[in-house]
């Protein structure tokens, strides 16, 4: 109890020493858990994807369509449950700063294959009807003031002109990962369009979604699939959902693999930055540990003194720094919506962030301390005066 | 030369050197005395003459190259780094120039600093460290820190923690040496009420000629070597 005062005392010694090495460790833990937040977000897509859904796409590229004929064949292989169909739209809402995903699908069958897209059974009816129908995430709905009912109108990219649709329901993610930043319309309004403006554009699809009675089916109903229309115009190439999400974060892997360097680097900044201050504490107190060890105090006695204080210091400003992700997290979500639609701190981030504080303290304390015990204490107090 | 039974400290042909780069540099050469139970001596010399070396060598807080030290009959010069540390804890008590105290630290605490190493209770460590700090007339300054009191209260405070665990002996280097005259006289009037009234050996060093004279005894250093006045 009197060691631990006594740390507490020698914690707050020189206020302003304390409270910058503190805040120093904060910002550094704060750092360390939204970098890492947002390397884990990168591959929650990946993560979060269903087993029993795959994806089949032409085997040269993503940006070369498939025939929307296969539909049929497709649907006769053994084990498919479900398949449905659709183009990345690519459309701008407004101008190029308001970003957001948007596709053209069949949504019955897109529906029936997401059900954790949740709509009401009046909203998903209403959208099913009507062919200039969209439906929309309620966090994209939010951001623009959306409600069923009204107009949105989209300028094309890819398929050019100005694509006018009705707002027809608003759906809800199912878990807090679900994507709430998509906008759904119809397929047959996009192919409708085509045929009466580019006839070569329309009757294909850029990807169809295929369900699957059980994961372990996946990889035989894939590979079925593709041996169908092998030797064919447009091959195709099957994966699971999970695999084509990780062919796009593939392609940034660099990127995230330097991040993740970045967040340990800030780590261990901060480590020499408090093993320096720990250092310069035990030096200052050299007279007090030697006259303690003259009183009797022993080795271990120090040892505790200098090590608490310097995982105290710096577990305090990782404690700070973890309370203070999830405020900085919740306005990366807020502020940064159009990049981050879904910005939330693991429990795993959180443990991580108090053990680098802890692995700060335990680091930056080993020398001071090993200077600290062995110090000899005629030589210690001759440093007094 | 064989140890006078009253003596609480013998020591026999100590010899210290400090090595300097290639240099070895003999501070005490030989060094024979003893000093009774309940005797208050100075050490006197000038600068580094070994007042200090000797000061710390029968403290127990500095090694001998050679030679025997025996205070109150245990051999210290044998000991390893804890059983100093564990024997210094309950038979010397210090006294510094600078008071070393620890400035995060109450006056009630830094006395109770020695008592955290006894098996004392809370309680029984609060009636000791309540006992000597009204014995050095600071009773109603037990909650200060260090910087509010006064040079010679601070003193005080580092006597009143010499004291509290009862030792056998108090070693003190210059106690005076950093106060203002009527300070030092208090500061040596009470550690002749310490001889005088509960028993204590006194060991003291000082350049300080008056200091020097409320000891019972001087002994000189001069080259390593000790003389009696």
């Amino acid at each position: 109890m009197f060691m631990l005062k006594f740390i507490v005392r020698n914690m707050f010694r020189h206020k302003l020493r304390s409270i910058l090495t503190v805040v120093g460790v904060a910002v550094a833990v704060l750092a360390f858990g939204l970098l890492r937040t947002l390397v884990g977000l990168w591959y929650s897509g990946a993560e979060h994807a269903s087993a029993t859904r795959l994806v089949t796409r032409n085997a040269i590229s993503l940006i070369f369509p498939l025939p929307v004929s296969y539909l049929d064949r497709i649907r006769g292989v053994p084990g498919v449950t479900q398949v449905s169909y659709g183009n990345w739209f690519g459309g701008i809402y407004i101008d190029e700063k308001h970003f957001f995903a948007n596709y053209a699908v069949q949504p019955a069958s897109y529906l029936d294959l997401y059900p954790e897209f949740r709509l009401s059974p009046k909203e998903r009816s209403d959208f099913l009807m009507d062919r200039k129908g969209c439906i929309v995430g309620s966090k994209l709905a939010k951001t623009y003031g959306w409600k069923v009912g009204d107009i949105v109108t989209l300028k094309g990219t890819i398929y050019p002109g100005n694509w006018e649709m009705v707002v027809r329901g608003v759906y809800h993610g199912a878990e807090k990962t679900t994507e709430e930043r998509i906008l759904l319309f119809h397929w047959d309004y996009l192919n409708e369009t085509l045929k009466k403006s580019v006839a070569r554009r329309a009757d294909q699809v850029g990807f169809y979604m295929v369900g699957v009675k059980k994961p372990e089916l996946a990889p035989d109903v894939a590979l079925t699939i593709d041996g169908i229309f092998k030797n064919s115009l447009a091959e195709t190439l099957t994966e699971t959902e999970k695999a084509f999400h990780m062919s796009f974060v593939s392609m940034t892997e660099a990127i995230m693999v330097a991040i993740q360097i970045v967040s340990y680097m800030v780590i261990a900044i901060i480590m020499v930055v408090a093993a320096n201050t720990m250092a310069m504490t035990a030096r200052e107190r050299t007279g007090e540990y030697a006259t303690l060890k003259t009183l009797g105090f022993k080795a271990g006695h120090l040892g505790v003194l200098i090590f608490g204080e310097s995982v105290a210091i710096s577990l305090f400003g990782g404690v700070l720094g973890a309370v203070g992700t999830f405020p900085a997290a919740l306005w990366i979500e807020t502020q940064l919506a159009q990049f981050f639609p879904y910005f939330s701190v693991s429990r795993e981030t959180i443990t991580l962030e108090v053990l680098a504080a802890l692995l700060v303290g335990v680091i930056s304390g080993i020398f001071p301390t090993w200077r600290g015990a062995t110090i000899k204490v005629a030589e210690g107090l001759r440093r007094i005066g | 030369m064989s140890a006078s039974p009253d003596a609480i400290v013998s020591i026999r042909n100590l010899s210290k050197s400090y090595r300097r780069g290639n240099q070895v540099l003999p501070v005490l050469t030989g060094i024979s005395f003893d000093i009774a139970r309940g005797e208050f001596v100075a050490l006197m010399g000038p600068s580094g003459s070994g007042k200090s070396t000797l000061l710390n060598l029968i403290a127990g807080i500095d090694s001998a190259d050679s030679g025997s030290i025996k205070v109150a009959g245990v051999e210290i010069t044998g000991l390893s780094e804890n059983e100093l540390a564990r024997w210094r804890a309950h038979s010397v008590g210090f006294i510094f120039q600078f008071y070393n105290l620890i400035p995060v630290l109450t006056a009630f605490e830094n006395v109770e600093l020695p008592l955290l190493l006894t098996s004392l209770s809370r309680r029984e460590r609060r009636e000791h460290v309540e006992a000597v700090l009204s014995v050095v007339g600071l009773a109603d300054r037990m909650d200060h820190y260090p910087s509010q009191l006064s040079g010679g209260q601070q003193q005080r405070v580092a006597i009143a923690r010499a004291v509290v665990t009862d030792p056998e002996i108090l070693v003190a280097d210059e106690p005076t040496g950093d106060l203002d005259r009527a300070s030092a006289e208090e500061i040596l009037k009470l550690m002749d009420r310490l001889v005088h009234e509960l028993g204590k050996t006194i060991i003291m060093v000082t350049h300080d000629p008056r200091a020097a004279e409320k000891a019972h005894l001087i002994r000189h250093l001069e080259k390593g070597e000790l003389s009696e006045s």
